[in-house]
């Protein structure tokens, strides 16, 4: 089980600026352990954010992505009160949803 | 023919001295230029804060033989104050007739409050690949109570002045296969290792800056690193003995080093490269 996201959602203008910390190894699979042996490839995968059930934002990541990642995006039609919920799914097919309301 | 050669080897070495010195002069300054930009760009998304709140879990979380959370836990200002706590450690503390460091004042509470036994409470004092520091989330989350709160050590009672006054020795003590001292680095102006500049602790200004920006989150290490960890890989630097987590060597120079930023505005867990 994972840690929680750290999860930010401010109203900038017009446009919801949402800001996310993830707890995440992202291990790109070339790295070699202190006994020689290859540590596994272990990343995120994919990441969506929904709001009021309409996707706002669907990435897809790969190994390139650093350690405990920072995703920041702004999006319309947000407003004070609101949801965002955001889904990551790794290469292990390990999952976390965390959600924030909109201030 | 061979002098002629010698000859225009000697201007093209000496003119490619002359771009070099011009090329290192202006690039170190935008280097560090650079690397500021670098962290302030990074430091709106400071890991720290996963960090902070893995810490504020297990500080409120029952653990240990007692079942007990650290909830209770006097870190200088009274039972469960955390607040500004950070700003005023190392200090002496009656219960245990020590000057202790945060880091040692966790381990004091989580053996008397939780039960456990000295050994368990200081495993795993530093993070590393596929193992989480408990130490050093509780730390993130102490120390992030903190910020804004301004540097204020006192060294009025005996054993913190003596504190004081070992640390100070051994921040000039010159040693080692390297014949290194703390100040051999950090007591004279405008020196780095690598591209990192490095505070001249000596000074007022430098101290204030260099301690308040303690603990850290290591971008290259994806690590939030305490106090101790810092004073640690110093040592190893240094090719000095290790230092041994929250030994009373290691909380004397926490001390030395912390009085002397007495002032400065604590701003930390803060991000590093």
């Amino acid at each position: 089980m994972s840690d929680p996201m750290k999860i930010r959602a401010t109203m900038a203008g017009d446009k919801v600026e949402v800001k996310v910390l993830m707890s995440h190894e992202m291990e790109t699979g070339q790295r070699k352990d202190s006994k020689g042996a290859t540590v596994p490839a272990w990343f995120i995968q994919n990441v969506t954010a929904t709001h009021n059930g309409k996707t706002v934002l669907s990435a897809e990541w790969g190994p390139a992505v650093s350690k405990n990642p920072f995703l920041s995006f702004r999006f319309a039609g947000g407003k004070p009160g609101d949801k965002v919920i955001i889904t990551w799914t790794d290469n292990k097919g390990d999952k976390r949803t965390d959600e924030a309301t909109i201030s | 023919m061979n002098r002629l050669a010698g000859a225009i080897c000697t201007i093209f070495a000496a003119a490619s001295i002359g771009t070099w010195a011009q090329f290192e002069t202006s690039t170190s300054r935008t280097t560090v230029q650079e690397i500021e930009r670098y962290r302030e760009a990074l430091a709106d998304g400071n890991p720290a804060e996963l960090w902070e709140a893995r810490g504020e879990a297990l500080w409120k979380e029952k653990r240990g033989p007692k079942g007990a959370t650290l909830e209770q836990c006097d870190l200088g200002r009274g039972p469960g104050v955390v607040k500004g706590a950070y700003a005023q450690l190392p200090k002496y503390f009656a219960d245990t007739n020590k000057v202790e460091d945060l880091e040692s004042r966790l381990v004091t509470c989580m053996v008397t409050l939780q039960g456990f036994t000295p050994e368990q409470a200081k495993k795993d004092p530093f993070g590393g690949p596929g193992k989480k520091s408990n130490i050093e989330a509780l730390v993130a989350y102490v120390t992030a109570a903190s910020r804004g709160a301004p540097m204020n050590v006192s060294i009025t009672h005996p054993r913190e002045e003596e504190a004081y006054e070992i640390g100070k020795r051994i921040f000039f003590h010159r040693g080692g296969p390297h014949d290194f001292s703390c100040a051999s680095c950090h007591g004279l102006d405008n020196q780095r290792i690598r591209l990192q500049d490095l505070p001249n602790l000596t000074r007022t200004a430098d101290a204030q800056r260099a301690y308040t920006s303690w603990p850290a989150y290591r971008v290259s290490q994806g690590e939030v690193r305490s106090f101790q960890w810092r004073l640690y890989d110093c040592f190893r630097q240094q090719r000095f003995p290790e230092l041994e987590f929250t030994s009373d060597a290691s909380v004397a120079l926490t001390m030395f080093l912390a009085k002397n930023a007495n002032g400065g505005v604590f701003n930390a867990p803060s991000i590093k490269r």
